[in-house]
């Protein structure tokens, strides 16, 4: 019951957002910083775990194929492929889940407590356009554009990796990589990453913006948007997965 | 003027207060007393339809409150001005543009005027000077004063005002209730103010609602106060330590 009533604020607060995304003056400033605090300031982290995560997938690739039946540069195409695909969006996102989740749940959620939201409200002005709006649309815009950098610094990570540590030349590894590259599995990752930045944003406003309780009641509220921001990242990856491929 | 009908309000199983009825008009300083917890912040907030009830209305100047679409609410909400219990200031700007806030939502002013009106509220309540701090700087009589200035920015027709003395010293409250007088006197606006401070309700009000038992328990005057034989109401007079 409890969950179908919390389903039904969601879909009102995402209704309201809507109605009024159009009062673009009311969150212009608002939508700029957020530009900033979800796209750039995640640059480092989200090129941290792609360069981790290519590394760590080409050695243990190169581990398991480690045989005379493939060639080498199947190693570059297996990690490319699987990065471009899967890894920069999704380990990107259970990131940004917590990075970007955790800090838009704990910001609005003490907004919430502490009466600032009261605040907005009682001078005309309505808190949902002015704090949602903003940051849901940098998570749809910016997401994409740090699944980019993912999979640009993964495949990297992956090639240096692989040349460090001797396992295949720098050359091979991108012939590979280049050999399966498809630029539909680049649309179905921009896709995924767009759908992944809507849900991680959304769904930690809407925790924040209904937190209630102080300082105990916020906390509760970042930890629930951080864990349902990660299982409905992996719950529409697979949807899209079976939807798109 | 603010009619208030008939208004009932439970969260859950729990009544806050039933059937509470009472006007304020233009120009009055109307202060609500009552224990804590008794449901005056809640009231305050049903007066600019921040809570709405289970039953009843509040009609502000003929408009049917609950009755209002969002957008003629948000109208009617820029008629008020509110001080929040902690200020509710915005953390992530300073003071000035904390004051500066409505200003620049809600007209078309441009920056040199959004500084005039600033310097001149900031003036008010005798903040001059402070507008580059930041609001974690503030001590809690800074930050009511600072949410005080923000709410007269836009020369409100209603101040509501949430216990505007509790948590600060003698004389800080003192220069609060200075303030709110001024308010009342010098921009004629008529004043809510939420309290359980009697030594304010002296200073400031000049009508009274004393809510008690889940109920508007008495209403009247400053002068019918004084020579009430109300028990619930002198009961609660003794236990603020007040004599009038």
């Amino acid at each position: 019951m409890e969950a179908i009533r919390q389903l039904g604020q969601y879909a009102t607060l995402l209704y309201h957002a809507l109605r009024s995304i159009l009062e673009f003056s009311t969150y212009r400033k608002n939508l700029f910083q957020e530009f900033v605090k979800i796209g750039y300031e995640s640059i480092p982290i989200i090129m941290l775990t792609g360069v981790f995560t290519g590394a760590v997938l080409t050695l243990q690739t190169a581990y398991q194929l480690d045989t005379d039946i493939y060639p080498a540069s199947i190693v570059g195409s297996i990690v490319g492929q699987s990065i471009i695909i899967e890894l920069a969006a999704v380990i990107g996102a259970l990131v940004l889940a917590g990075k970007v989740g955790a800090r838009i749940s704990t910001e609005i959620g003490t907004m919430r407590v502490s009466e600032q939201i009261d605040a907005l409200e009682s001078m005309g002005l309505n808190s949902v356009t002015f704090l949602v709006i903003p940051r849901v649309l940098s998570g749809i815009f910016m997401f994409p554009v740090l699944y980019v950098i993912a999979a640009v610094t993964g495949i990297l990570g992956g090639l240096l990796a692989g040349s460090l540590d001797g396992i295949l030349p720098a050359a091979e590894f991108m012939q590979g990589a280049r050999e399966f590259f498809f630029p539909e599995d680049v649309i179905f990752g921009v896709v995924k990453s767009f759908v992944f930045g809507f849900v991680i944003t959304s769904i930690s406003s809407f925790k924040g913006y209904y937190a209630s309780g102080g300082a105990e009641g916020v906390g509760n509220a970042t930890t629930q948007a951080t864990v349902l921001s990660c299982i409905y990242v992996l719950l529409s990856d697979f949807v899209l997965a079976a939807l798109l491929l | 003027m603010i009619e208030i009908q008939n208004l009932s309000k439970s969260f859950g199983e729990n009544l806050v207060w039933e059937n509470i009825k009472f006007d304020i008009s233009d120009g009055e300083t109307l202060a609500i007393i009552g224990k804590s917890g008794c449901g005056k912040s809640v009231l305050l907030k049903h007066l600019n339809a921040l809570l709405y009830p289970d039953k009843g209305e509040v009609v502000i100047d003929g408009y049917k409150l609950f009755e209002l679409s969002y957008a003629e609410l948000r109208k009617i909400r820029q008629k008020f001005g509110i001080l929040f219990q902690g200020g509710a200031l915005f953390d992530s700007i300073n003071t000035f543009e904390n004051v500066a806030f409505p200003l620049r939502y809600f007209t078309d002013l441009g920056e040199l005027e959004i500084r005039k009106k600033v310097e001149k509220a900031l003036e008010m309540v005798n903040l001059v000077g402070s507008g580059d701090k930041p609001t974690s700087a503030l001590s809690g009589g800074m930050r009511k004063r600072v949410g005080l200035a923000r709410a007269i920015i836009l020369e409100p027709e209603y101040l509501l005002y949430d216990e505007p003395t509790s948590g600060l010293d003698p004389q800080t409250s003192d220069e609060i209730n200075d303030l709110i007088v001024y308010m009342s006197e010098q921009l004629e606006i008529t004043s809510i103010v939420i309290t359980h401070d009697m030594h304010s309700v002296l200073q400031i009000a000049e009508k009274v609602v004393f809510l008690d038992q889940k109920k508007l328990s008495w209403q009247g005057t400053i002068e019918e106060m004084k020579s009430s034989t109300d028990e619930s109401l002198l009961g609660f007079i003794k236990a603020s330590e007040y004599q009038i």
